[in-house]
């Protein structure tokens, strides 16, 4: 459904990732793992049209959507959960959340009560700014905006940093109802653990490459690390 | 009473600069863009008023309504081919491109118009007024111009906070990069946003040309007020321009009724003296 070929992507002048090649099938799920500045983040805005790539390189459903920008990205139904959640400011929880469905307002399972019945917290205080949130409760809004665009596939920038462990509970808790409708993840995590455990399938990135990827639980503690780190 | 009667008018000509300053406040609250053109393109709206009403004999009121779209469309084309063009980490390249713009439309309005001070023409309406009893009087086109401030401030907050492109607006200027992975298509959104505020800039060139004289060159000059009253409320914030163009109002008004030569000279000292003492202005709105 979604893959990468060959993908590569640059700052400026200096390259980020070397040749990415990935695949996300309808209803899979995927983690991302890697160490920082492996090319994690990078490889989600080359996708999500924050960053150009060669039109080939990025496709959706066979056609070539890497030259394309981020409006016209999250149209065909790739949605983004950013690094830092990033929610707007000066918009309350709700209309948070009324922003995800700006750029694709189609027919769908998401609409605001369903993603007040998955994230009950969000409901009670939907008429606060949304920095007045905890950060648990913001990561939830970012997820609930970018469930608001009914997307096809999710793209999750590293949603338990800086969280407690029993909030990132609570929030990969939300995953499977997520997943219900057919709904494809990709997930960039630093954490291994919780990556392992809900992701069919894991790729691990180094330095802009791919070091490793397969089921986890056909990967060896030692394959991981090898790939993580590079020794 | 007689007092009394300055406050009023400082009051009522605050409208005049909150409506010039309105359009400055909308455009730099959404996209951080300081446009030096601003009161060359008031001026340019007023010119479109006085040739409606020269050329097809309109009334000013109906003549204004009629150039309202076209300075929405000029505003539109205006941001959307060349001022997006602009925008970036650099805020220079912006200033450049306002100030030449600035230089352009005055010459262009001296070749057309000449340089010749014009006016529009109400009859007896311009010098009509209200008597309120006890030597006071107020004048129905200084009223009018506060009553059209505060609808055209009243109506930008409803569009910003009421609508989903008030959403789209804010979420622009909060986050550019998240607001694009929206499905916001910023280079339309700024448009829009530049549209709207020729929309206000025709109001304010409506009163403009009623309330003096005006020339092809007088742009800079309201737009050193306009500056002065988005300073003064705070950047972003819509209500506190409109506090702030009251302000500037009151001062000089205040000013000339010390003494007729401190007029324009009250109001600079008064946006000093706001800057010092609050120098992120009256209600500043964005946080960063």
């Amino acid at each position: 459904m979604l893959e990468t070929r060959g993908l590569t992507a640059y700052y400026g002048d200096f390259q980020v990732l070397y040749g990415i090649d990935t695949t996300i099938a309808p209803g899979e799920t995927i983690a991302i793992i890697g160490a920082n500045g492996a090319g994690k983040s990078s490889y989600l805005k080359a996708i999500t049209g924050l960053i150009r790539a060669e039109p080939a390189s990025v496709r959706f459903e066979d056609r070539p959507i890497g030259a394309l920008g981020a409006a016209n990205i999250l149209k065909l139904g790739i949605a983004m959960v950013p690094e830092g959640r990033r929610l707007f400011s000066s918009l309350t929880v709700e209309e948070n959340l009324l922003i995800g469905r700006y750029g694709r307002d189609t027919d769908g399972i998401w609409s605001l009560d369903a993603i007040y019945a998955l994230f009950p917290a969000l409901k009670q205080r939907r008429t606060v700014p949304s920095h007045s949130l905890s950060g648990g409760e913001q990561q939830m809004a970012a997820i609930g905006r970018a469930l608001m665009s009914n997307p096809r596939v999710l793209l999750c920038d590293e949603i338990s940093l800086g969280l407690a462990p029993i909030v990132i509970r609570d929030i990969y808790d939300a995953m499977p109802r997520i997943k219900q409708n057919g709904t494809s993840i990709v997930l960039v995590e630093q954490d291994i653990v919780q990556a392992m455990k809900v992701a069919d399938r894991v790729y691990c990135f180094q330095e802009g490459r791919v070091s490793l990827s397969g089921r986890p639980a056909e990967l060896t503690k030692d394959q991981i690390h090898l790939a993580y780190f590079g020794r | 009473m007689l007092w009394l009667g300055t406050i009023i008018e400082g009051v009522l000509l605050g409208g005049l600069y909150a409506l010039f300053a309105a359009g400055l406040s909308l455009v730099f609250g959404i996209m951080r863009l300081v446009n030096l053109a601003h009161g060359d393109l008031i001026v340019l709206a007023a010119f479109a008023i006085l040739s409606l009403t020269t050329w097809l004999g309109f009334d000013p009121f109906l003549a204004a309504l009629l150039a309202m779209p076209v300075m929405f469309a000029a505003g539109f084309v205006l941001q959307y081919v060349l001022l997006n063009r602009t925008l970036g980490r650099d805020l220079l390249p912006p200033l450049l491109v306002t100030f030449g713009l600035s230089i352009v439309i005055q010459n262009g309005l001296l070749e057309v118009f000449t340089a010749d001070s014009r006016r529009l023409r109400l009859g007896a309406m311009e010098t009509a007024s209200i008597d309120l009893g006890g030597n006071l009087a107020i004048g129905v086109i200084p009223l009018l111009t506060l009553g059209s401030a505060l609808a055209v401030i009243l109506l930008l907050n409803l569009l910003f906070y009421r609508t989903a492109l008030g959403r789209a607006f804010r979420a622009t200027s909060d986050d550019l990069e998240i607001a694009q992975l929206m499905g916001i298509d910023h280079h339309r959104i700024y448009a829009i946003a530049m549209g709207i505020a020729m929309l206000v800039a025709t109001i304010a060139a409506l009163y403009l040309g009623i309330r003096a004289n005006f020339d092809p060159t007088i742009g800079p000059a309201r737009l050193i007020y306009a500056f002065e009253a988005v300073i003064i409320g705070g950047l972003g914030s819509l209500w506190g321009t409109l506090a702030g163009g009251v302000i500037i109002g009151l001062a000089q008004t205040v000013g000339a009724k010390i003494n007729p030569e401190w007029q324009i000279l009250a109001g600079h000292i008064a946006f000093l003296a706001v800057v010092v003492l609050r120098p992120r202005g009256l209600f500043p709105r964005a946080l960063d």
